[in-house]
């Protein structure tokens, strides 16, 4: 009942980002962080930005997400113009941001009833909450505060709370980041089985090579600030469902990562600033 | 503003790390308690001792040291002169032979009384006050300098302006309250609000949140543990402040009784005073505590 049921291979687009450029005002004049952002992301997509640390790539996601505005350029969320935040787009931020003060079930109904309590009641927000909540397993701990759970919980109720606004697209700002490796390949493969089951459309920032070749449906690396851009695009074709461990020995998969690799270090290595 | 804060002592605020001590020795009773069901643990004589006892002692010391220095004195009483008087004075705490003769519960509750006005007019402007302060720059801008230069003024040269104002001695008794326990309030609320998680805030954003939802759902929670802050030191000099005032503007009143009792030579009463000031203070900064930590969403 989360997002639209059917994992459709409709190739409508969902978000375009055209042209986009943001120069950010400085004492020193101003910075060019990104410039010619050309984007398409089609329904159902996985597409995570991949680049070295300051090449805008959560610029980018903080732009899509409204909580920057471009400098130039125009973005589209299913041919209507974005002009600011929104619950049409569900973030996860890096730190989960759960309110402490609320419990995992009332974080979530906050955001479930920011969408829809003009047209259901008590009764059915709460419903929507509780499935949001079950479908990233966190069923055990609806009462529980933030506090009182492990940052895997943490970023899954995070991860909820976006999910059950029933946004148009999913952005998730690197998600798994802050967690121990083990956790974060657990969390990878459950974001992967509820991105099959809702459809959802994603946009995920990252730093990790594995995670984005594992997840990622197409794969934009970004080339070093300042004055980023998207540098190549890389189609992943790796059947789905996709398991970690079969991967591991996949041809296909080996080459996918030596390709991004190649990209992140050797054309586009990341310069220490010389002085 | 953050300079600000600096000057007033954040024992309580910060919402992160609270309460060190009483967790840990919850923790350690419940797990002590736990494993074993069956033999019943002798009671921990030891670690009630080591808590009981230094206070005892201390208060010991000062009572001895006391009769030592009073043992030869005329106008200082002894400790055990003091207690005799003491009884006295709360067999009958109540009666009531015209406005300058009253038992000491009436002074302590009118005393009470004026601090409660003083003090609840000073919340109710002072921490919408704080919240327009820490949301909006422009106000910070043109209220804190005011702020830094009246904090520090002395609770008694605003007296006679509330005696010019209000023509009545009682009123600016309220008044001198209100204005020395307003800052503690403000001060802390504004620095809350501006120290509201940009977190929490984005959220906020994202979600599109009405403003009356960011106010209580994410402002208000988040803003309360340095908002009691305030109010707890708040309180705590309004308490300061009315025993000098009263003594100053008369009434029936603790302050005033000092004074009375002062003139009457009564120095037994002076100290017995001097105690239950004291009492009751701690008495108003534990009950705001209690509330501090109902609050605290940690």
């Amino acid at each position: 009942m989360l997002v639209n049921a059917t994992p459709s291979i409709n190739t409508r687009r969902t978000l375009q980002i055209q042209d986009v450029g943001m120069v950010f005002p400085t004492k020193r004049g101003p910075f060019v962080a990104l410039r010619d952002i050309n984007l398409e992301v089609q329904r159902g997509e996985f597409v995570t930005l991949i680049g070295h640390s300051g090449c805008g790539k959560s610029t980018l996601l903080n732009l899509v997400a409204g909580l920057t505005t471009p400098s130039s350029g125009i973005m589209l969320l299913q041919e209507r113009e974005l002009t600011g935040p929104g619950p049409d787009r569900g973030v996860v931020f890096q730190n989960h941001s759960l309110l402490p003060w609320l419990s995992c079930l009332d974080n979530v109904l906050l955001a479930v009833e920011r969408v829809f309590s003009e047209k259901e009641g008590k009764a059915q927000l709460r419903e929507r909450a509780l499935a949001a909540l079950d479908l990233v397993g966190m069923s055990h701990a609806v009462a529980k505060r933030p506090h009182e759970i492990s940052g895997g919980m943490k970023q899954r109720v995070g991860i909820a709370r976006a999910l059950a606004m029933e946004p148009k697209m999913l952005l998730m700002d690197e998600p798994f980041g802050a967690l121990d490796a083990l956790t974060r390949a657990r969390l990878q493969d459950e974001l992967m089985k509820i991105v099959a089951t809702t459809g959802a459309t994603v946009m995920m920032v990252t730093h990790d090579v594995d995670e984005a070749v594992l997840l990622s449906d197409r794969i934009v690396m970004m080339t070093n600030g300042p004055a980023a851009t998207i540098g190549e695009v890389l189609r992943v074709d790796l059947p789905r469902p996709r398991v970690r461990v079969a991967l591991a020995e996949n041809r296909d998969y080996v080459q996918y990562r030596k390709e991004v690799i190649d990209f992140l270090y050797t054309r586009h290595s990341h310069v220490e600033k010389a002085a | 503003m953050g300079r600000a804060l600096l000057d007033t002592p954040r024992d309580v605020a910060p919402p992160a790390d609270t309460p060190p001590v009483r967790r840990a020795t919850v923790v350690a009773v419940s797990t002590a308690a736990t494993p074993a069901p069956a033999p019943r643990e002798p009671f921990d004589w030891r670690g009630l001792g080591a808590r009981v006892l230094p206070p005892l002692g201390g208060v010991a010391l000062l009572i001895a040291v006391w009769a030592l220095a009073t043992q030869k004195s005329v106008s200082f009483p002894t400790p055990l002169a003091t207690f005799d008087a003491a009884v006295k004075l709360f067999s009958d705490p109540f009666y009531s032979n015209g406005p300058n003769d009253q038992g000491i519960g009436w002074n302590i509750l009118f005393s009470l009384q004026r601090v409660g006005l003083g003090f609840g007019l000073a919340a109710l402007v002072g921490i919408p006050l704080g919240f327009i302060i820490g949301r909006f720059t422009l106000f910070n801008r043109m209220l804190s300098p005011l702020i830094s230069l009246l904090k520090p003024v002395s609770p008694l040269a605003w007296l006679p302006i509330g005696l010019l104002v209000f023509k009545s001695a009682n009123p600016a008794a309220i008044w001198t309250i209100f204005i020395c326990s307003i800052w503690p309030m403000v001060i802390n609320t504004a620095v809350g609000v501006q120290k509201v998680p940009e977190d929490y805030l984005n959220v906020a954003r994202v979600l599109k949140l009405s403003e009356w939802k960011i106010a209580t759902r994410i402002l208000l929670p988040s803003v309360m543990p340095y908002m009691l802050t305030g109010v707890r030191l708040s309180v705590g000099t309004a308490w300061l402040v009315i025993v000098a005032a009263e003594m100053l503007t008369g009434g029936v009143g603790i302050g005033f009784w000092v004074w009375d009792e002062w003139n009457n030579l009564n120095v037994a009463h002076i100290i017995i005073a001097i105690f239950v000031i004291g009492a009751v203070g701690l008495l108003l900064e534990w009950s705001l505590l209690a509330v501090a930590r109902r609050f605290d969403y940690n």
